[in-house]
């Protein structure tokens, strides 16, 4: 067997640096569930399809079973375990939990990473009819938006209503 | 995945100096990755190319548009100037994958991702694409031919292009530059990828280290555009069929150009020539339309299976020049 060859990078994982050594084939999700202990996110099918890894790199939701490990030196990422500030719950957390957003929860953290980096994307979707517009969050827009993460419980009805309050567009504090 | 050596390149001179055989460059890494995961691909070097080609886009002085081939997709999709003055390239972009993937992934790597073939994806079965020589799988009794091509196919490989992006960019008559061992070259689109014949396994016209650094862009054409996508569920899937449109009438409402581009049906962005000179000058009409279309895929030899493509292309062509007809 060949031998595996290593680099050394540091990453910023919710505001700390961790410099480790990883196999160069190590992807950002293996990084952080296996070697820095945060399970939060989670390998759904690991072919960047069903959005249950999403993390936040340099604050853009990213799949990280598709983002190399060796890649990332420098990088700023957030897991779900970092959204919340401090001890209390994000807000995209307290609108997921009032709104019944989820069933058995597998799916949840990448939902609620890739919600956190969707509401700070600007500009249109591929379902936005004017693309010179800055559409306003519809539940239409908010799941074109985030088709990239699966929920097999089918709690896609909850999970549009908890964005769409996070969104301010029902009019209620999430 | 085999192991492999990693290195960051700054610049395209430095990234074509560390190629050599059997290393591959890194883009966005959304297709490679996997590639590598399901051992389709297997690299002994990855070259990191993501700090090596521009990730900006600018205005040329003759009105076009300068894209880095390290623009993310999502960045070239939002770009104001590209919203506003490209729209079938903004919503072919917006169409592709999803927001994590567009944010992730790379101009060029979106231009070079490989067929997602179901046979040329298992590296059990035997591909022509994957493996020279070993057959293709594909037109085997019983494959499942529902994605794969209706035009320019070879028995070789009747593998698709899946790149919503290349499609706009094939109607919009872009150019792409390449730096290489040999010096920089620019290729035109249509003419970047290429038709499977027996050497399935060359995607492109590429030469070995060659490497994008840049999409250009011409002014934007004269007329009305758009990017129709059919597939199988309303988000986050590849195309059956997909269309690029430019269509420009005159005041005498007859077709003064007309630039079609098919996704979904051919191992390249299928550039629909025929029906674009069938429908000029003619009056811009559902029946120009319609013979324009019959006429591009008369060609079409379509698989046990994917028939269906034949009469979706057509009907695809008719109801977008039906749409941006004044």
């Amino acid at each position: 067997m060949e031998n595996a060859e290593v680099t050394r990078v540091t990453v910023i994982v919710n505001g700390e640096p961790h410099a480790v050594v990883v196999d160069n084939r190590t992807s950002v999700l293996d990084l952080l569930r296996e070697k820095l202990g945060l399970t939060g996110s989670k390998k759904g099918c690991d072919h960047g399809q069903c959005g249950a890894c999403t993390v936040l790199i340099d604050g853009r939701r990213a799949n990280s079973c598709l983002a190399l490990a060796v890649a990332q030196d420098g990088a700023e990422i957030t897991t779900v375990e970092g959204l919340a500030d401090g001890a209390g719950l994000h807000p995209l957390q307290e609108a997921f939990i009032r709104h019944d957003a989820f069933q058995c929860g597998y799916c949840t953290p990448g939902q609620l990473c890739s919600a956190a980096g969707m509401l700070t994307e600007a500009g249109p979707s591929a379902v936005t009819d004017d693309l010179t517009a800055d559409p306003s969050l519809t539940p239409g827009e908010i799941r074109e938006r985030m088709s990239g993460n699966l929920c097999r419980c089918g709690a896609y009805v909850n999970i549009v209503k908890a964005i769409t309050a996070m969104a301010g567009h029902d009019g209620s504090q999430a | 995945m085999r192991t492999f050596s990693y290195v960051r390149a700054a610049s395209p001179g430095e990234a074509v100096g560390l190629y050599r055989p059997g290393a591959a460059y890194l883009g966005g890494g959304t297709n490679l990755v996997d590639l590598m995961r399901l051992g389709v691909a297997a690299p002994d070097q990855v070259i990191d190319v993501t700090g090596a080609t521009g990730d900006s886009i600018s205005e040329s002085d003759d009105g076009g548009l300068r894209i880095g081939a390290g623009v993310r997709n999502s960045d070239l999709a939002t770009h104001p100037v590209v919203r506003e003055r490209y729209p079938l390239l903004a919503r072919a972009v917006l169409t592709g994958a999803s927001g994590q993937i567009r944010n992730m992934a790379t101009v060029g790597g979106n231009l070079l991702q490989r067929t997602r073939c179901p046979y040329f994806q298992d590296t059990g079965m035997p591909c022509n694409k994957r493996e020279p020589g070993s057959g293709c799988q594909a037109t085997a009794p019983g494959a499942d031919t529902e994605h794969l091509a209706i035009l320019g196919h070879s028995p070789s490989c009747v593998a698709t292009h899946p790149s919503d992006m290349a499609v706009a960019l094939t109607a919009l008559g872009a150019r792409v530059r390449l730096a290489g061992p040999d010096g920089d070259r620019w290729v035109e689109m249509p003419g970047l990828h290429r038709l499977p014949d027996d050497t399935p396994e060359r995607d492109t016209v590429l030469h070995p280290g060659e490497l994008i650094t840049d999409v250009e862009l011409p002014p934007p054409p004269d007329g009305r555009s758009t990017y129709r996508k059919v597939r199988e569920r309303a988000s986050f899937a590849f195309a059956l069929v997909s269309l690029a449109a430019v269509l420009d009438v005159g005041p005498d409402g007859r077709v003064r150009d007309l630039r079609l581009a098919l996704g979904g049906v051919a191992h390249v962005p299928w550039r629909a020539h025929i029906a674009e000179r069938a429908a000029r000058s003619l009056p811009a009409t559902p029946e120009t339309f319609a013979r324009a279309a019959g006429e591009e895929l008369r060609s079409a030899r379509p698989l046990p299976g994917n028939e269906y493509k034949v009469t979706l292309a057509r009907n695809l062509i008719v109801a977008v020049l039906e749409e941006l007809a004044p």
